[in-house]
């Protein structure tokens, strides 16, 4: 059953793939290809980092209603952006190159993630909707504090920054993606290695220890992984809040297993269909002037709804 | 105990007011007052009319927010972000959509009964929810807001009104001027009206059945505080636009310092709010002189910062 409900998937992911290579092309069809090959890549590209990033959390947080944007992450890898140029300045952040900024970005962000993991989420005695809200609000928190941020660097450094805080899946930088692509995919090959070990670690904090394995390293070596994926969709889309969560739920509804072998690449293919399909939807069918990351917004706030609902009826 | 904390709070208004009034891009000092003409029309057009705007903003936004929590019956829940605010601005963008040669009377009419109709939509999810999961309620409040926002947003993007919500989504007093804030008097006035019935509102607050069982109207007294809430939300949000959190962080600390006696401590709660947003908003307008920094971002900072330190720090009898 599970082997055909991927053929379906996969199916799926091609059609609206093609779909979206396709439809309504007009003019030169080499042109054309390309242009709409890389916005397709990217959508892929960040599909897939997205959900895997979620469901890596959720697996080491034993909670599936959290997401690394829910926390707050990609609001902090804006922000750690942010304090960046701050301290820089524009013109000390322009020469530095691109690669060395995302690096030192990337440590900066894994190693506030991990403080906030080990502060926030591995107190069990604390109460799970008291987790979740604190998530929120940090997120709330982060979002501001690099508002202000931003308010309070000069006008012309403002500009510099401003480009990086919309998500936006239009338009993406060629170069940044074909990075970006390595850089998933490397993580992708060592999340899959990694993926019975993952099957371990979802089993709670107890159970895995007295199997004989410490959960520590190997949660901490999931949160870096996170860290990148996170990393690598903000800075090449800014911020989607809800599009993890949205993904994830499908993931679980759609493929009832707790083998990451099989959730894992379930869930890059969902997001990959959720994201095209979305954009195919939005953009070449209903005609609508609004961003995708608008309306994934509402849908994914509306499952969020109906989680945490049904979790506080139980 | 109370009296003390109401004469504080006096003080502190009637102090900061005074620095509102000389803090500014434009020097004004208090000798240039008796002397020029201009600095005193500086003063009528946008020093007093900005600190009264602040005052009121945060007089009746704690006020509301001590209602709305009485309503729902949780504390930890504010009108701005559980949808009240959302849906404010979304009857905004609906009356700008459908009505745009209409004055600000219209708008703002309109922008109160979306706001009625969001702070019911929450109160009917409210009621779906277990009494033994304090936090889950405005957990859904803010998931609530966030999709009311989101659809907001969509129906601004279709009809390329994109610009205009910024305006309402992050509120600021850099544009209030004479003749575009006093509006906000209404909402005092309801502030004010509300305090009239603090106690009715206190016995609201005890549930339905023990206000039932005192005697008190409670389907009449739950209309009135809805009426409030939504009025004064409306009212500010059209004004001055979303001010995050006072009416959450505000009634929260003098219930913790002074109990739950309405009428005690409902001015007490208004002043507070009152001193908390103008000291924020002259914050705002020095901390990056002469440039401004809207006062949403700072309540976002200090708000999200009480909220945890609320949630963390429960009192004991909790």
């Amino acid at each position: 059953m599970l082997r055909l409900r991927f053929l379906w998937l996969i199916l799926a992911l091609v059609v609206v793939s093609v779909l979206f290579l396709t439809l309504g092309a007009k003019g030169s069809w080499g042109f054309t290809l390309w242009f709409r090959g890389q916005k397709l890549a990217s959508l892929l590209l960040i599909g897939g980092a997205v959900s895997t990033a979620t469901i890596l959390f959720q697996t080491i947080t034993h909670n599936r209603i959290l997401t690394p944007s829910i926390m707050g992450f990609d609001a902090l890898f804006l922000l750690i952006l942010t304090l960046m140029i701050f301290g820089m300045g524009a013109g000390g952040y322009a020469q530095v190159p691109k690669v060395t900024l995302f690096l030192i970005n990337l440590v900066l962000l894994t190693l506030a993630s991990v403080a906030l993991f080990t502060l926030l989420l591995k107190d069990q005695s604390s109460d799970l909707m008291r987790m979740v809200l604190t998530g929120i609000i940090l997120g709330v928190l982060f979002r501001s504090l690099g508002l202000l941020i931003q308010r309070l660097i000069d006008p012309s450094e403002f500009a510099v920054l401003q480009s990086a805080s919309f998500a936006r899946f239009n338009k993406v930088d060629a170069d940044l993606l074909l990075a970006s692509a390595i850089l998933v995919g490397l993580t992708w090959g060592a999340v899959w290695r990694m993926r019975h070990r993952l099957d371990v670690l979802a089993l709670g904090e107890v159970l895995p220890v007295s199997l004989g394995a410490d959960p520590r390293r190997g949660q901490l070596l999931v949160l870096m992984l996170i860290s990148v994926l996170v990393s690598v969709s903000t800075a090449l889309v800014g911020p989607v809040a809800f599009l993890g969560l949205l993904v994830s739920s499908l993931t679980y509804r759609l493929i009832p297993s707790w083998h990451h072998g099989h959730i894992l690449p379930a869930a890059i293919l969902i997001g990959g269909i959720t994201l095209v399909g979305g954009q195919l939807l939005l953009e070449r069918i209903l005609h609508f002037e609004t961003p995708l990351a608008v309306v994934v917004e509402c849908l994914g706030g509306l499952v969020f709804l109906i989680l945490i609902l049904r979790k506080g009826s139980t | 105990m109370p009296r003390l904390w109401l004469l504080i709070c006096l003080c502190l208004i009637l102090l900061l007011s005074v620095l509102s009034i000389f803090v500014g891009v434009i020097d004004l000092s208090p000798a240039a007052l008796l002397r020029d003409p201009e600095a005193l029309q500086l003063l009528a057009v946008s020093r007093l009319p900005r600190t009264a705007a602040a005052v009121l903003t945060g007089c009746s936004m704690a006020v509301s927010g001590q209602i709305m929590q009485i309503l729902v019956r949780n504390k930890f829940v504010e009108p701005i972000s559980a949808g009240t605010g959302q849906a404010a601005a979304l009857g905004i963008l609906l009356s700008v959509l459908l009505f745009p040669a209409a004055g600000l009377a219209v708008k703002m009419s309109l922008a109160a009964v979306t706001a009625l109709l969001g702070t019911l939509g929450f109160l009917a999810l409210v009621q779906r929810l277990p009494p033994t999961e304090p936090l889950l309620v405005p957990l859904v409040g803010l998931v609530y807001g966030g999709i009311l926002g989101a659809v907001m947003v969509f129906i601004a993007y279709q009809a390329d009104l994109i610009q205009y919500i910024d305006v309402w989504m992050l509120g600021e007093f850099s544009g209030v001027m004479r003749g575009r804030y006093e509006l906000l008097w209404l909402a005092g006035v309801a502030a004010f009206v509300s305090y009239l019935i603090a106690d009715q509102f206190a016995i609201l607050g005890l549930g339905r059945d023990m206000s039932l069982s005192l005697g008190l109207n409670h389907r009449q007294v739950m209309a009135l505080g809805l009426l409030c809430v939504s009025v004064v939300s409306a009212l500010t949000v059209v004004t001055v636009g979303m001010l995050p959190f006072i009416g959450l962080v505000i009634p929260n600390l003098v219930s913790r310092r002074l109990g739950d006696n309405l009428r005690v401590t409902l001015p007490i709660t208004a002043l507070l709010g009152g001193v908390f947003v103008l000291g924020c908003d002259i914050l705002a307008r020095v901390v990056r002189y002469p440039y401004e920094v809207p006062v949403g971002t700072i309540f976002g900072v200090l708000g999200t910062l009480a909220f945890l330190w609320l949630i963390y720090a429960r009192p004991r009898n909790a």
